[in-house]
């Protein structure tokens, strides 16, 4: 098993908090993980990005120039990575603020209103947890109790946050698993 | 102890705590600022020590002067940073001091920019200061090595009481990956340092200089310190290979992350039946020249990959003399794709 | 019975020193070994050596010992302090190694209230590299870098370090005293008590500069160096106490409370 996914957004959206619970989950469950951001001048502003390696196998290269997969929040990151991903790859696109594809036919697409389904449960500040439950209801990396248990545990103390933040993850993991997507 | 997702910069960090490591000095420069911020925020809780200099100049000096007081000191930095340690570390060198110096490497020269680069090879290797010296250099690929090697910096510094320096890249100190740590090292119950600036009592004084006016002294120096890296080249020679076999069509070689990025081309090229191997040093100086020699006799090609112009490569032609040794590496901060890599490694196996 | 009323301190080791004759260098290793010993705290005194004609005072004291690089004292000395602060910690530094290359490192020393003694030794000159000018060098004085005298359009004024130390907010002990008038040596070696009495009770940061000679490259007898001293360097280098660490702190600091 090999998933490279690039998460890629606004910076504050969120993105560099959901890989790394992406990664913490999938170690907690016995895989190797590589966690990669992007520094310096892109974190100032513009988009934020990382890029995260789950496998059973040590990760070799922590550079992914082709992922498999992508989880884009806004249309910049669409734009700058959706030609990126490898031929039969997925790519989770968030329309709450995104209203183009990537116009390929080789990659499976999925569209998820983010923002709008973390507004309904609450605030839309947690669509980035929408999206990470919708990212393993697909691509089933780790169980969505893993990825609770370390949202839990970066918010400890946070009990309103962490609230929102499992009904949004658990919102999420059920628009992948409706979306019936097998990559 | 369970692994825990970290840094590699706050992993190096606790690394140095778990070494028995609890003064840092230093200076903030990018991408390494995450050590000081995490040994800042971490130290309180044993009873651990962090000042930030006013100058790289003055936290490699401010560690000279700790290690002259027999403790074990840490500082970080990144490339113009380490270059205005170099007076230190010379200085460290020719006291017989032990020293922990970590570059996590960006490139230039000059300011050059803050993404992730090799370019720090020659000066590590070669000339890390003024005088005839040489550090031990040693170069994660991962966090988890990271981890391993800082313990492995304090031991060997003290061992030869000479300055170690950990060589990373911005990826290096950037990304998260598993960790597990070693036991916690209490300082207390570390090795006396007889030699150490204590003070004077019941003792005659400790003078501890690198000024040696009268030549036939100095060269007395010079010798021992020239045993000491003799020493260091019969026992501490470190590296890793990966999937060598006795007829290659390619051997690789790299550090860091580049020999990351190198395997991944590997395994690639694998399943299409094409054998190239890895030789990757983990120990800079002293380089694994016979390791890295034999390794060259199975291949049909050598190839440095680099995230420099080439400065490794002058270690690779030493170790196999009389070999043509190619090159490939991207500068700037521009970090290769395991596609770029590999399409160069058929590049050069089909001429 | 014969009683011993004048003998070598312990501080100082039963070695001639390199100094030039009529240099006040000897008086003022002696006057710190004096106040090493009288408050005995010889046996856990570390000192940190310039690079400068004390370059070699390791030799001369009778205590642990560092060698640093050049301006670097006050640096080495936190390592020093920081790892084991029960020492007493000493820096020994001339006026191009603490008032040029060096002064980044004691003026952030300084600020940061580090618990060790500076002695300074300001003598207007370079005098182990040969009489170049020095960042202390009187206007119009010669030296061999400035042969036609010191130019202030071009050199700016001398430093004077104590004034400019003194106007720092933490608290310190800053003063100024003479080795080269007899009458002033005693009011040295308290300046040098105090100094030291500070570092021992935790107090503060201190720094002792003494307004010296050097006949070699003023070329000057000694006696007309010291005479030299009083009439060109004191009335721009006023001996004095310049802060204790009793001074109250300015007024208009606004003080952040600490998180709980």
């Amino acid at each position: 098993m090999l998933t490279e996914v690039v998460m890629a957004g606004f910076g504050g959206q969120g993105l560099m908090l959901i890989g790394k619970l992406l990664a913490e989950a999938s170690m907690d469950e016995g895989k190797e993980v590589c966690w990669l951001p992007s520094y310096g001048p892109e974190m100032r502003g513009g988009t934020a990005n990382c890029t995260v390696v789950v496998s059973d196998n040590p990760v070799a290269s922590p550079v992914i120039n082709k992922p498999r997969t992508l989880v884009a929040m806004n249309r910049p990151s669409l734009e700058k990575f959706g030609p990126k991903v490898r031929s039969g790859g997925l790519v989770l696109i968030n329309s709450s603020l995104i209203d183009v594809n990537t116009g390929r036919d080789d990659v499976t697409e999925v569209l998820i209103a983010a923002n709008e389904e973390a507004q309904k449960i609450g605030n839309d500040k947690a669509a980035n947890m929408v999206i990470l439950g919708a990212y393993i209801g697909i691509m089933e990396v780790c169980t969505l109790d893993s990825v609770i248990k370390w949202m839990e545990h970066q918010f400890e103390g946070k009990q309103k946050i962490i609230d929102l933040n499992r009904k949004a993850l658990e919102r999420g993991f059920e628009l992948g698993k409706a979306a019936e997507v097998k990559v | 102890m369970a692994r825990v997702l970290m840094k590699g910069n706050e992993a190096i960090g606790e690394a140095a705590i778990r070494a028995g490591c609890r003064f840092f000095f230093g200076y903030p420069i990018t991408p390494q600022s995450e050590v000081p911020e995490y040994l800042a925020k971490r130290f309180p809780e044993v009873d651990g020590h962090f000042i930030q200099a006013e100058s790289e100049v003055a936290a490699s000096n401010m560690i000279y002067g700790a290690a002259c007081s027999g403790t074990r000191v840490l500082t970080t930095s990144s490339s113009p940073g380490i270059s205005l340690m170099s007076e230190a570390i010379s200085y460290c060198a020719g006291t017989e001091v032990p020293v922990v110096f970590v570059n996590i490497v960006r490139a230039g020269p000059g300011l050059g920019g803050i993404l992730p680069s090799q370019g720090d090879y020659w000066q590590a290797t070669r000339g890390m200061g003024h005088g005839d010296f040489r550090i031990l250099v040693l170069a994660p690929n991962c966090v988890q090595e990271a981890a391993d090697l800082i313990m492995l910096a304090f031991d060997l510094a003290d061992k030869y009481t000479n300055p170690v320096m950990i060589l990373g890249d911005g990826i290096i100190g950037q990304m998260m990956e598993p960790v597990e740590f070693g036991e916690m090292v209490d300082p207390e119950t570390l090795p006396e340092k007889p030699w150490a600036l204590t003070g004077a009592k019941g003792r005659e004084p400790n003078i501890l200089t690198s000024l040696f006016l009268d030549p036939n002294v100095l060269e007395a120096l010079n010798q021992r310190l020239l045993a000491k890296y003799r020493q260091m080249e019969a026992v501490e020679k470190r590296w890793e290979t990966y999937n060598i076999s006795d007829n290659m069509d390619l051997a690789v070689y790299a550090w860091g992350t580049m020999s990351r990025i190198g395997k991944t081309a590997i395994d690639e090229l694998k399943e299409r039946g094409i054998e190239i191997g890895l030789f990757r040093p983990i120990t800079l100086y002293p380089y694994p020249y016979e390791a890295a020699g034999e390794v060259a006799s199975k291949a049909k090609k050598l190839i440095s990959i680099e995230l420099s112009t080439g400065q490794m490569i002058d270690d690779v032609r030493l170790a196999a003399p009389g070999r043509e040794v190619n090159f490939f590496g991207r500068q700037g901060g521009i970090v290769p794709t395991p596609e770029d890599v590999r399409d160069e490694f058929l590049k050069l196996i089909e001429s | 019975m014969i009683e011993t009323i004048f003998s070598r301190p312990e501080s100082l080791r039963e070695v001639s020193t390199h100094y030039c004759p009529g240099c006040t260098h000897g008086i003022t290793h002696r006057l710190i070994a004096e106040v090493l010993d009288e408050l005995g705290l010889r046996e856990r005194t570390v000192g940190v050596a310039p690079v400068g004609c004390a370059v070699l005072a390791y030799n001369y004291f009778n205590c642990d010992f560092a060698e640093a690089a050049h301006g670097r004292a006050p640096a080495m000395a936190t390592g020093i302090k920081r790892c084991r602060p029960n020492l007493i910690v000493f820096t020994y530094q001339g006026d191009g190694d603490l008032a040029s290359i060096g002064t980044a490192e004691i003026f952030h020393a300084a600020n940061r209230g580090e618990k060790f003694t500076v002695i300074f030794v300001n003598n207007a000159i370079y005098g182990m590299t040969g009489g170049q000018m020095a960042p202390t060098t009187m206007p119009n004085q010669k030296a061999t870098t400035c042969p036609f005298g010191r130019d202030v359009e071009t050199a700016g004024y001398p430093v004077r370090v104590c004034e400019v130390l003194s106007k720092i907010t933490t608290p310190s002990y800053i003063a100024r005293v003479t080795a080269a008038v007899p009458k002033e040596i005693p009011r040295a070696k308290d300046a040098l008590r105090k100094a030291f009495q500070y570092q021992a009770e935790n107090r503060c940061f201190s720094l002792v500069e003494f307004v010296s000679t050097c006949p070699t490259n003023w070329g000057m007898n000694p006696l007309k160096a010291c005479e030299w001293a009083v009439s060109d360097m004191m009335p721009y280098y006023p001996l004095g106490e310049f802060k204790t660490p009793d001074d109250p702190l300015p007024a208009g600091l606004n003080l952040i409370e600490g998180d709980e």
